[in-house]
């Protein structure tokens, strides 16, 4: 059976994009929960290949950012734009198009705990689409391979740790090959050096696969390793390294205070910053 | 009217609001694809094969315990022989179809508000919408569909085994003949009946899942809330199987009696 445009493009590699083309707006975007302001005209875009870190303290509203993004809530006003596309207005079955493009990695993996690690990671190729098992398979074993998992394929989420449990949340939302992945708290609650492996990851998809992506965190330290770093293959192993000034300026950090935008700017920038809440932030 | 009463009539009616909401989208789901043919054959299993023997002795014992109940009664007025009259009317008619939803609805009501509400807190709800599902075709539909069908099929092996618990009790404790007990069943039983015992549990069945699944899908606040959600939706469940049953028997007598 042919497979149709929609489930060729979740299987082949994306030709590498060169434009500096917005893929996520945020415009003047609110939103408050009853008398609570979460988001007060927040503005900010992001754009192609690039990456965007959403810094704040806890409940100032990042999550709520990308939950946005992925239509599980709707803003109180603003617009958003996903891939030049007004979301914001889309009822629930038109955004299951939008969501061919979004990659989302829950706090805690958020993994299906009745389904095997290869149930999980193919979940979209193998409830979504017509694809038959054999290539979604391949597919589930080369996004295991790529965050170092192949031999879990057959495990239950309860037999993993916690970090294999968020690098097998990051192949599940990478396996539809999504343009733009959106990335919750992925290191909170880990140890600094299972951490480092799942930045490894972030910075290999950013640098390697050319995916954009949206990182909220409050870890600074894994933040500024995502951003001062960048992957680079030597002799057929990939290796993180410092960033060159060109990749460092290719992430960027957006900090949320008070339901408004306080900073943005890459880290150079955010680490200069004589704001006294910048500063106690990052002290 | 104080404020807290005005409150929480409008919180019962959101409540109400949003329940019909949510039976518009199981019907949209019902109606259109994609449909998940898997998840609805282990829902039939789950529901129907599952509560088999839950089912099975709830209805043998109650035909037994009706049988030594009306045979006492019937005996002051001479009429020991019409026990099965009693137990195949009260049985077909009522019992059957309550107290299989009833049981139904501890099982499986109580298992699937814990299950979704886990998945509520755990994220996964909002990961199946990341992933380009609906949550109510893909775990909801199943359900329904697998409660509907499920729950009349139940209901008569339930009504069955209740009529041989009640043959058990008849021929070995009151000494009443197994031919006259069965004679006595048959003449007992008007073909309104049968139907009014077929069709109820479609009902029942219907709002014990919808119930069930639109409680586990409102859970929120961790662990606490999914013990909350479980009795919520066995304890609403349980209440709303009894109002139900009353509105469709009085509907059903105003159109076949």
């Amino acid at each position: 059976m042919a497979l149709t445009e929609r489930e060729q493009a979740m299987l082949e590699p994306r030709p590498i994009t060169e434009s500096d083309d917005a893929v996520i707006v945020f415009d003047e975007v609110s939103l408050a929960f009853d008398e609570k302001v979460i988001l007060d005209r927040v503005s900010f875009q992001l754009l192609a290949g690039r990456m965007k870190i959403i810094l704040g303290g806890s409940g100032v509203g990042k999550s709520t950012v990308l939950k946005l993004i992925l239509g599980l809530l709707k803003p109180d006003g603003g617009q958003i734009l996903v891939n030049g596309r007004r979301v914001d207005d889309l009822d629930e079955e038109h955004y299951m198009v939008v969501r061919d493009d979004l990659g989302m990695v829950f706090q805690d993996g958020a993994l299906f705990d009745s389904l095997t690690v290869r149930e999980n990671v193919g979940y979209k190729l193998f409830e979504e689409t017509d694809i038959p098992i054999e290539q979604v398979d391949g597919r589930v074993k080369e996004v295991l391979g790529f965050v170092g998992l192949d031999e879990y394929f057959l495990r239950m989420p309860s037999e993993l740790s916690g970090g294999q449990r968020r690098r097998v949340a990051i192949a599940r939302a990478l396996a539809a090959r999504p343009k733009i992945l959106l990335y919750d708290e992925p290191t909170t609650g880990l140890d600094p050096i299972t951490a480092v492996t799942i930045d490894d990851e972030i910075i290999k998809l950013r640098d390697l696969e050319e995916v954009s992506a949206l990182l909220v965190t409050h870890q600074l330290r894994d933040a500024f390793y995502v951003a001062s770093h960048e992957a680079v293959k030597e002799g057929g192993t990939i290796k993180c390294v410092p960033a060159s000034p060109e990749k460092l300026a290719e992430t960027t950090f957006v900090m949320l205070k008070d339901s408004r935008v306080l900073f943005e700017g890459t880290l150079p920038e955010l680490r200069a910053a004589t704001d006294p809440y910048l500063q106690s932030f990052l002290s | 009217m104080p404020s807290f009463v005005v409150n929480g009539i409008k919180k019962a009616l959101l409540e109400v609001q949003d329940y019909f909401k949510f039976l518009g989208q199981i019907a949209r789901g019902l109606t259109s694809r994609p449909v998940y043919f898997r998840d609805i054959v282990e829902q039939f299993e789950d529901i129907g094969l599952g509560s088999l023997t839950v089912v099975l002795l709830t209805g043998t014992f109650t035909g037994m315990v009706l049988a030594l109940q009306s045979g006492i009664t019937l005996d002051k007025f001479g009429a020991r022989s019409m026990v099965g009259q009693l137990v195949s009317a009260s049985m077909v008619k009522e019992l059957g179809p309550v107290l299989t939803a009833l049981m139904v609805t501890g099982r499986v009501g109580s298992g699937i508000a814990a299950e979704l509400g886990s998945m509520m807190v755990t994220d996964q709800i909002s990961a199946l919408r990341a992933l380009g599902t609906d949550p109510v075709r893909k775990l909801v539909v199943p359900r329904v569909l697998a409660g509907i069908i499920m729950v009349p099929i139940l209901t008569i092996i339930a009504d069955a085994v209740g009529m041989v618990g009640a043959w058990l009790i008849t021929t070995t404790q009151l000494k009443v003949a197994g031919s006259v007990f069965w004679n006595s069943v048959v003449m007992g039983l008007y073909i309104q009946d049968v139907w009014m015992g077929i069709i109820k549990p479609f009902f029942l069945g219907f709002v014990l899942v919808t119930i069930a699944c639109h409680v586990g899908l409102r859970t929120s606040g961790g662990t606490q809330g999914v013990g909350r959600a479980t009795t919520n939706a066995v304890v609403g469940g349980s209440v709303a199987v009894l109002i139900m049953d009353f509105f469709v028997t009085k509907l059903l007598i105003s159109l076949m009696y």
